[in-house]
This record gives C-alpha cells, sequence and structure tokens, in this order.
C-alpha cells in the first residue's frame, strides 16, 4: 500500500535511502519546474517499460502539483 | 493525480512506493529550490526581504512603533512565538501616540504570499490593494519576510 509522506519525510527518504524521485507530471510541466534530481514518468505513460529504469529496490516517491 | 500514480506503481509489482501528497506546490511555498526552465529569478522567494521587524499582540503599541521606526520600516508583522502571521500594523497604528496592546490596533488576517509565487501575480495583487509590500509565508503561516512592491516591479522590469 503507498505511504502518503510529507516534506521531512521525503527529504530523509532522500538522504538515508536514496530514494527515487518520480515527478508523474506531463513532460512541460516537469520542465517547466521540479523537484532537484526528479525523474518525468507522467501517469499517462506509466507501465512496465517506462519504470524499467527504476530501482525496485530502492525507495520510490511519486508527486504531481498539489493534493488536487 | 499522484495517489492514482503510487497505485499504479504498486500493481506493477513495486513494494516500497510513497507519495509525496503536497507536491511541489507545498516544496516551492517553503521556498525550497526547484530546476527547470522557468527562471527562479521571476518568483517572490529570489527577492524577499527578510529582516522585517516584528511585534506580539500582547506587547504595548509604542514598543513596537520604536522597533519599527529604528528598523526604518513603515510596517510591522504582528506574529505569535511560531512566527505565524497574525496581523498588521500599518501607517495609521504607527503614528499613533496611543498605547494599547497591538492586539487592540492591528489589521488582523493580512493577505499573505508565498516564495513560490510569480513577482507578476504579487505586483498585481499590491496594486489591486493598493499595497507597498505584501508578507511572505511558508504553507504553515510561518512569516518568511515581505517583498517590496518597487523591488518586484523592477526585478521584473530587468528579467522581461
Amino acid at each position: 500500500m503507498p505511504t502518503p509522506i510529507d516534506r521531512d519525510e521525503l527529504q530523509r527518504l532522500l538522504r538515508d535511502e536514496q530514494a527515487q524521485l518520480v515527478e508523474v507530471l506531463p513532460p512541460d510541466e516537469y520542465e517547466d519546474e521540479h523537484l532537484p534530481g526528479a525523474i518525468n514518468i507522467p501517469l499517462k505513460t506509466l507501465d512496465r517499460e517506462t519504470t524499467r529504469r527504476l530501482d525496485r529496490e530502492r525507495p520510490v516517491i511519486v508527486y504531481c502539483y498539489d493534493t488536487q | 493525480m499522484s495517489p492514482r500514480a503510487a497505485w499504479r506503481l504498486e500493481t506493477l509489482g513495486f513494494t516500497r512506493v510513497h507519495d509525496y501528497v503536497a507536491g511541489k506546490a507545498d516544496w516551492g511555498s517553503f521556498g525550497r529550490p526547484l530546476e527547470g526552465q522557468r527562471d527562479s529569478n521571476t518568483r517572490v522567494g529570489a527577492h524577499l526581504q527578510t529582516d522585517v521587524p516584528t511585534c506580539t499582540p500582547d506587547e504595548s503599541l509604542q514598543d513596537g512603533c520604536e522597533r519599527v521606526r529604528t528598523a526604518g520600516f513603515d510596517t510591522c508583522f504582528v506574529v505569535n512565538d511560531r512566527r505565524i502571521v497574525l496581523g498588521r500594523l500599518g501607517r495609521a497604528a504607527l503614528a499613533s501616540d496611543d498605547d494599547p496592546t497591538v492586539e487592540a490596533v492591528m489589521t488582523a488576517g493580512p493577505s499573505t504570499v508565498r516564495p513560490s509565487l510569480d513577482l507578476s501575480a504579487a505586483i498585481e495583487r499590491m496594486r489591486n490593494q493598493n499595497l507597498t509590500n505584501l508578507p511572505v509565508t511558508r504553507s504553515d503561516g510561518v512569516l518568511l519576510g515581505l517583498i517590496r512592491r518597487d523591488v518586484a516591479e523592477h526585478a521584473l522590469d530587468r528579467a522581461s
């Protein structure tokens, strides 16, 4: 079950567990601005092929713009 | 959108999936850096003035006024012990010779902006409200500083 996290936990996961950050917004929004170190896999393209570059042994953190 | 993405990853076999539900709006509102093509110099956070005088609701107005005059400001933000913005002392209050508590004369719930806001939007808000500056807060209400209208206009002119 996915775990909702806040900003502090995000920073801890990045620092202590080498978490992978994934922005799931469309490419133009990602290119406009994104969290440092994030990669872009838009929600509409999330599949086995596009997630192949993610390390399954490390945490994955997804985010979009806000809670909407 | 991110909850659906998190669940999608789970269906793809990922077992350590986290969802930063507040997203980059939250990140930016705390003044955290963002990368990308958008010019950070056109955001409020890049032109923040942080050395602003503050006072608390229970102190005397004249104590607050003295601090504001010493700092060379014409406004003062009223904050609690967590630096949450509760009100503002404007020019009229600061010019008064009376000495009530700050709470008695402050304007409660002043309009605030986030550091991630575009300068153009901040300028428009100040023009519409006939203000020369706006307090800048994090999304939890903590005061970071203020953005001055003349500084914002000058910065936007240089960027365009």
